[in-house]
Parts: C-alpha cells; structure tokens; sequence
C-alpha cells in the first residue's frame, strides 16, 4: 500500500516538473519568436522605402539632399540591425524615422505628388507598417512580461532556477522616438 | 478628460478586467453544472430515471451544439451575406488587422464584408485558425483609423478568447437542460409516474413532486438568462481584450458612442446571429430600453455602460 503511495506522488510530481518545463519552454520560445517578429515588420519598412523614394523623385527631382538623407538612413538602420545592437539600432531607427518626416514634409509641396494613387498607396502602407512595427514591440513586451511572470512566481521559479530561465527584457523606446512618424498633408 | 457621467467608476485597468471577466463565466458554467445537476434529481424525483435522463439529454444537446460548433463560420457568412474583402478598396482593412493579428499573436483571420449601411461588425470561427471577421460598409465609412481599429481589435478578442466554443458550451448546457425538462414534464403528465406512489407517500411526497415539477417548468427559462449573462459577459472580456491589443480604450469608446448615434439596423440580422455583433443589431426603438426585465434577455450589455468601463480604464 505504502509503496503505491510513493510511487503514485513521485509520478504526479514528475508529471508536473514535465508540464512546468514544457511550458517554460514555451514562454521562452515565444518571447524569442516575438522578438523576431519586430525584425520583420522593420524589414518591411526598409523595403518599402525605395519604392517611396523613387516614386517622390518622379515629381521633386531636385530635392536631392533629402533622398540621400532617407537611403543613407535606411542603410545605417540595416547595418545596425545586423550588428545586433540594441541601442545602436535604436538609435539609427531613430534616425530613419526622421528622415522620412522630412520626406513627407517634402512632399507637402507638390500637389500633384499628392494626388498620385501609387503615393497614396505608399503612404497607407508605410503607416501601417509603423503601426506594425510598434504592434510587434508590444507583443513582444506582452511575451516578456507573461514569461518573466511565470519564471518569479512559485512553484515554478524553483524549475527556472535548476534549469536556468533568464528573466528578458523589455524593449524601451528611445524618448524622441515615442510617438508615431507624422505624415502630413 | 471630462467626466459628465453621475457615478464615475473606480479606475480599472484590462488585466483586473480581463481576469474578472474570465472568472464570471466560470462562475456561470458552475451554475449550469448545479442547474443540470438539479433537473436530473427532479426528473429522477417524479419519473426515476435521472441519470439515464441527463445523459440522453446531454448526448442529444451535445450533438446539436457540435454540429454548429463546427459549421458556425459558414452558415453566418451565409446568412449575413458576407462576401469576401477583395480589392485595392479594403487595403486599410486588411493592413489594420493584419497590425493587430502581431500584436495579439493571432494568425490572420479570413476578411469578409457586408454591403449594409448599418455600421457593425462580427466576428466567428471555432478557433484562431478558421477564424473570419466581417464588417459592413456602413461601418468602414462611418468609423476612422482608430475607432475601426478599436471595433476590429473587439471583434479578434472574440477570437483569442474561444467565444464561439464558449457559447458552444452554453447553447449544449441550455439544450440538456430544455430537452431534459421537457422530457421530464411529458413522461409525468402522460402517465409515466408509476414510481410516485411508491417512493413518496405522504404531504412531504406530494412537496417534494411540487418543488420537482416547478423547478423543471422553471429551469429552461433559468438556462436561457444564465446564456443571455454569459453573452453579455463575453462583451466586457472582448472590449477589455480588445484595449490590451489597442492600448487606446478611447478608440473603441468613441466608436461605441458612433454605434449609438447611428439608427441603422442591419438587414440581415437575426436572433441567431444576434450574440455574434459588436452591438445588438435588434431592438434599436426607443423607449423599449431601460427596463430591467428586458435587459435580461439582451446578448450584449447597454451601450452606456461599455462606455463607461472603457473610460474608467
């Protein structure tokens, strides 16, 4: 009888240090998987970029200075995400996000520019990638916080511990860069 | 931000509003439990086959549950008359959802759209995967970036939070329940009742029959508010999701206060697909709200007070 005991706790306990780890697991994966997500969406903003730029070009040739501000922007900010420096890519995102206002300021000129259906497509999907691209940030705090959560509360910070779980971080945006990109009309 | 309302709420944020909500619905389907539990020891009181009743009742329920528990998406696009967003016109559309899907980890749902003036939007599918979300054009004219994007990040809370399977639970609880009431009440009035006499004799007996066949006449109508609560539940979880996705509870606040304004009322609204809208698309006449015992029989809570939560949070 005692033996069946024993061995019916020590199997529900094994049970539930499986099931805890699993789902540490889980959590850690997520929070590395949304945080590959943000790359992504900023991805897509560099790709966009170009198309932008040289649909501008079209009506504001002679505005050089500020296309070579947005490109050399953009390869900065690529090179830095390739760097893999957090603060570094910050920053030069930072950058980015300011050479395109002034892009858009540009194009405040030109009326013609404005009416452009490929612009205005442009337009659409550069927002909604900025949208995105903060989208992606806080899913990615969201995954941090439910993680970090799991890995300090009892019982399962005893497992984190043994099988060392790493509390993350979360992504903090730069003070400048709260706040969405304005595009004005 | 001014607050003109006469009892303003205490501050909430979504997650004390979220873990709320969650806990009203366990509650209500512990209440079902207790109510099927009570009905099968009435049934077993009057007739003696309580057990074998409820799970007759249960299999039936459940059968039915599941079969539009499975085919929920297609017969409401179908009778909405919901066709798909294809076109350079519902880019917005698609890239506002698509933003949201990243921000609450969701795959992105099928997008579809209905040609009815009538602002509203709903939402359907069995899990994340088979998921579709359609709004009328009514809504994506009338509503701007922020208030669609409140209406839409309501609507995938519905999704996130298994809706569709939580009323699916509910419509089998209140299915066994009026089946097995029903088939409680005709067995005794059609002479099924040999086993009274036996088992209860006496004035307690005759009690105990009373109590038995009135909790059975009383109990489907119990199931059906208990489902109505539990829809109306299921709306303060989803706008409370809704704003952990937008962040922005002013969003889907002045896109409520929109809803109310507009007199509109959909076409193709039924009271089969009523708990599905970001709104009661029924009963809009005036003076008809206000009184409490038609409140209960509402899928979605008043207007006023999603607005109220929203502001407080």
């Amino acid at each position: 009888m005692t033996v069946i005991i024993i061995v019916v706790v020590v199997g529900l306990l094994l049970l539930f240090v499986a099931l805890a780890y699993n789902s540490l697991v889980r959590g850690r994966n997520r929070v590395d998987n949304s945080w590959s997500q943000i790359d992504v969406q900023l991805k897509r903003r560099y790709d966009l970029i170009p198309n932008l730029v040289e649909t501008v070009k079209g009506y504001a040739a002679h505005e050089k200075g500020t296309f070579e501000a947005v490109t050399n922007a953009r390869s900065n900010a690529i090179s830095a995400q390739e760097g893999g420096d957090v603060a570094q890519q910050a920053q030069a995102e930072n950058q980015l996000s300011g050479a395109l206002k002034s892009l858009f300021a540009v194009a405040e000129a030109y009326p013609d520019l404005k009416a452009n259906q490929n612009f205005l497509q442009l337009q659409e999907e550069l927002t909604s990638t900025e949208d995105r691209i903060s989208y992606a940030r806080q899913f990615y705090n969201d995954s941090v916080l439910g993680y970090n959560n799991s890995i300090q509360s009892f019982p399962k910070n005893i497992l984190a511990g043994m099988f060392n779980f790493e509390k993350r971080e979360f992504f903090e945006t730069a003070p400048e860069e709260t706040g969405p990109v304005k595009v004005q009309f | 931000m001014s607050e003109p309302t006469p009892q303003p709420l205490a501050r909430t944020d979504f997650y004390q509003e979220i873990r709320r909500n969650k806990w009203r619905t366990f509650v209500i389907l512990l209440a079902f439990v207790v109510l099927i539990v009570l009905v099968g020891v009435a049934v077993d009181i009057l007739l003696g086959f309580g057990i074998g009743g409820v799970a007759i009742a249960f299999v039936i329920a459940l059968g039915m549950a599941f079969f539009s528990y499975f085919n929920s998406d297609k017969v409401a696009l179908a009778v909405t008359g919901a066709k798909p967003a294809d076109g350079p016109e519902y880019q917005r559309y698609h890239n506002l959802v698509e933003g949201l899907c990243i921000a609450a980890g969701l795959p992105k749902p099928r997008l579809y759209v209905i040609d009815d003036a009538a602002p509203n939007a709903f939402a359907t599918g069995r899990n994340p995967k088979h998921s579709a979300l359609a709004v009328t054009t009514g809504l994506l004219t009338l509503m701007n970036r922020t208030e669609l994007e409140g209406v839409v990040a309501h609507e995938l809370s519905h999704v996130k939070n298994y809706d569709i399977l939580a009323s699916t639970v509910a419509v089998t609880a209140v299915g066994t329940i009026a089946l097995l009431s029903d088939l409680g009440l005709r067995f005794w009035i059609f002479g099924g009742n040999r086993d009274r006499g036996d088992s209860n004799s006496g004035a307690i007996g005759v009690v105990i029959a009373i109590a038995a066949m009135a909790l059975l006449i009383l109990a489907p109508l119990a199931a059906y508010l208990m489902q109505f609560s539990m829809s109306r539940k299921r709306e303060l979880l989803a706008d409370a999701t809704g704003v952990q996705l937008t962040r922005y509870p002013p969003g889907l606040a002045s896109a409520l206060k929109k809803l109310q304004t507009d007199k509109a009322v959909v076409h193709h609204a039924t009271r089969a697909t009523a708990q599905l809208w970001i709104e009661s698309p029924l009963d809009r006449e005036e003076g008809k709200k206000g009184s409490r015992l038609n409140r209960m029989f509402d899928t979605h809570p008043p207007l006023d007070e999603r607005i109220k939560l929203l502001e407080a949070m």
